[in-house]
């Protein structure tokens, strides 16, 4: 069956609401508007006013009452309208609800989603366009998720409503409208991907390409491009940022024993740089026959004009660049 | 000028004066103005129409009596900030109808050389076209607190939005503004939407005006241009002596909340139709301005065209200004500073060699 992105998220909150009475979705324009990018399209008339809330615009105070709701045992999934405004709210995903199950010694879990979208947007500029996702990975008591395709967006945001942690679930802005089959099994509404693995999304002995979110996709036409030039690539759809899955990194790279890392969020203390750095510290660096590439956002805030805005996040050529660098192909 | 709306007041005991003292000229000029900057955002809505103009525009159809009436009553010390809602501002604060719109088109020739977009407009004493809705409320009260710490004899306004009123950071601001008695005049343009959310349905307290609690506060009738700068003249002497004030300008605007925004859940079309038709401010003014004979019809139909004409020869002109080069992707990041900059892979570097033009190294 073929569906959107947006049409999966919609579905897996559908889903998990009808399950479960505890779940409720708050944030900005998530009602009466369907959200500013429609992701709830339909479930304040499903659900009603109770279970589908609008907020004034005011990130900071829905953040924390969603925080507080969810400790008192509910199930909140607080949209952020775009994750440039959970800024306003960060000190309450972090401070309040990362660290309250370690701070109680377990008395005080916080099942909380937080999700909205994140990453490139076109022609936004600086303050709407950039990724949290590094942000947020960094932050014990966290898990971080960053769906790619459709499956990954229904079966992902399932589980993270499942989760009893606090969840931060970054979609792409870019891909709400992007089309991915999706088979029977995942469609059922009791398929939930597993948090913290990895998905190798195609198999491949040259090089092994790590990305998440919308750069799985830059990947994957980077992987088609370099197989007519006889390289192949084993593209690994990170899904998870935190828990990182090590596991299958690690196998990959020591079947190809190359590795390129790619993201949309900038270079310093990216995930592109959190995983060289844990395939340094671990089985697979005997296993690289040159060292690791990072193909990232540029390091600069996006600008609005479109030739220079193209410049600011990676494309397949980037990562085809990178590839042959590392393979000394030039 | 008499004022004609009603001034609602709050902590104070007298208000605006009931009449402003303007030249025929500046009045005719004032009408001039919020002519321009309709003619201007209906060329960015037919440019956005033809894509020419990328991501989020909001337009301030509907609200031009707003600022060009506060803009009439500020001195040359005074500074303004806002939210994303800034074309109008741009061009009264002495960028060009060009210049706005070669922004909007993304192109050099704009005020912020293409950089900033729709929501990044500056100039002299205009610190935006802020994106981050209420972020603007603090950054605001600073700029007054160096007003007052350099005792420069200036105010800063502080614009925002029915929507941005309910950011807690608003609170934070008033506050240390009023401990600390700021040259600021508050300014919340209540527009009646947050997005899509009506007021009714975001905001407690629905009279804004009040709700600087302890900071006095004034309700304009801002269709009427004259009370927006009667408000202001009060507003601005107040604040320089007693810190700071808070003007609700009731307002309205006529597209939605940007042009992303289908305009077609939160409200009737028929609501937008009878509101201009009874409260335009451009109509109201210039019906004023024929009743005490300060233009003609006929004055007024060819200012009609010319501000048409000129807003279409601003088309052409930020059309004809090319995209901003390379070096502008990458300079701007520090002041002063020539940093080599990496782009989306290892192999791609934007460095700035010595003092000549920066150059790309692939």
């Amino acid at each position: 069956t073929q569906m959107t992105v947006r049409d999966a998220l919609t579905k897996a909150m559908e889903e998990e609401m009808s399950r479960d009475p505890r779940v409720f979705l708050i944030g900005e324009e998530v009602g009466q508007f369907h959200g500013a990018y429609k992701v709830s399209r339909g479930l304040l008339e499903k659900f009603g006013p109770e279970r589908v809330i609008d907020t004034p615009i005011t990130e900071a105070g829905l953040t924390g009452i969603a925080v507080g709701a969810s400790v008192a045992g509910l199930r909140p999934i607080c949209e952020f309208m775009t994750f440039n405004f959970s800024m306003q709210a960060i000190d309450h995903v972090i401070n309040s609800a990362a660290k309250n199950l370690y701070m109680s010694a377990g008395q005080h879990p916080a099942p909380i989603v937080f999700r909205g979208p994140n990453g490139a947007s076109a022609g936004v500029a600086a303050q709407h366009s950039q990724c949290f996702a590094a942000w947020y990975s960094q932050v014990p008591g966290l898990k971080v998720l960053a769906p790619w395709s459709s499956e990954d967006a229904k079966s992902l945001l399932k589980a993270a409503i499942r989760d009893p942690n606090p969840t931060v679930f970054l979609e792409s802005e870019l891909m709400y409208n992007s089309v991915f089959d999706v088979s029977d099994e995942v469609l059922s509404p009791e398929y939930v991907a597993p948090i913290g693995k990895a998905k190798v999304e195609r198999e491949g002995t040259h090089v092994t390409l790590v990305a998440f979110s919308a750069a799985v996709g830059a990947a994957m036409n980077a992987a088609d491009i370099l197989a007519k030039e006889g390289i192949s690539c084993e593209v690994v759809n990170l899904r998870s940022l935190r828990p990182l899955d090590e596991e299958t990194i690690n196998a990959s790279v020591m079947k190809t024993n190359h590795l390129v890392t790619v993201e949309g969020g900038w270079p310093q203390c990216g995930i592109g740089a959190e995983i060289c750095a844990r395939v340094m510290e671990g089985p697979a660096f005997d296993h690289l026959d040159a060292p690791v590439l990072r193909v990232t956002g540029a390091d600069l805030p996006t600008p609005y004009s479109q030739p220079l805005e193209v410049q600011c996040f990676p494309v397949a050529d980037n990562i085809v660049r990178s590839v042959k660098k590392t393979l000394g192909r030039q | 000028f008499k004022t004609q709306g009603t001034f609602k007041l709050h902590k104070l005991s007298e208000g605006p004066a009931s009449s402003v003292t303007i030249p025929n000229q500046e009045a005719k000029s004032l009408l001039h103005q919020m002519m321009s900057v309709r003619r201007m955002e209906g060329a960015a809505n037919e440019q956005y129409r033809k894509k020419n103009i990328r991501g989020f525009l909001h337009l301030y159809v509907g609200q031009e009596s707003c600022a060009t009436g506060l803009r009439s009553g500020m001195s040359s010390v005074d500074s303004i900030i806002t939210a994303y809602r800034c074309h109008g501002w741009a061009y009264l604060m002495g960028a060009s109808q060009a210049a706005v719109l070669a922004e909007l088109f993304g192109r050099v020739g704009g005020v912020s050389k293409g950089k900033g977009g729709s929501m990044h407009m500056y100039s002299q004493k205009f610190y935006g076209g802020q994106g981050i809705v209420g972020a603007q409320v603090p950054v605001g009260a600073g700029l007054g607190f160096a007003h007052k710490y350099s005792k420069d004899g200036g105010v800063n306004i502080t614009l925002y939005g029915d929507g941005a009123a309910n950011q807690g950071q608003v609170f934070e601001a008033f506050n240390m503004a009023k401990l600390w008695n700021l040259p600021v005049i508050f300014v919340v343009e209540n527009n009646k939407f947050a997005m899509g959310t009506s007021q009714k349905r975001g905001a407690a307290n629905t009279d804004y005006y009040t709700r600087g609690d302890y900071i006095p506060g004034i309700h304009v009738e801002a269709k009427y241009i004259m009370d927006v700068r009667a408000a202001m003249d009060f507003s601005r002497q107040y604040v320089l002596q007693n810190g700071p004030i808070l003007l609700e300008l009731d307002t309205y605007r006529y597209h939605g909340h940007s042009m992303s925004d289908p305009d077609d859940t939160y409200r009737a079309k028929k609501d937008i139709e009878d509101y201009r038709e009874q409260n335009d401010p451009i109509e109201l003014f210039k019906r004023s301005l024929v009743e005490k004979a300060v233009i003609t019809e006929d004055e007024f139909k060819a200012m009609d065209k010319e501000t048409k004409a000129a807003a279409a020869a601003a088309v052409q002109e930020a059309l004809a200004s090319p995209y901003p080069s390379q070096e502008f992707l990458y300079n701007d990041i520090l002041l002063n500073e020539r940093v080599s900059v990496r782009g989306c892979d290892v192999l791609t570097r934007f460095e700035h060699t010595g003092e000549g033009t920066p150059v790309v190294r692939y």
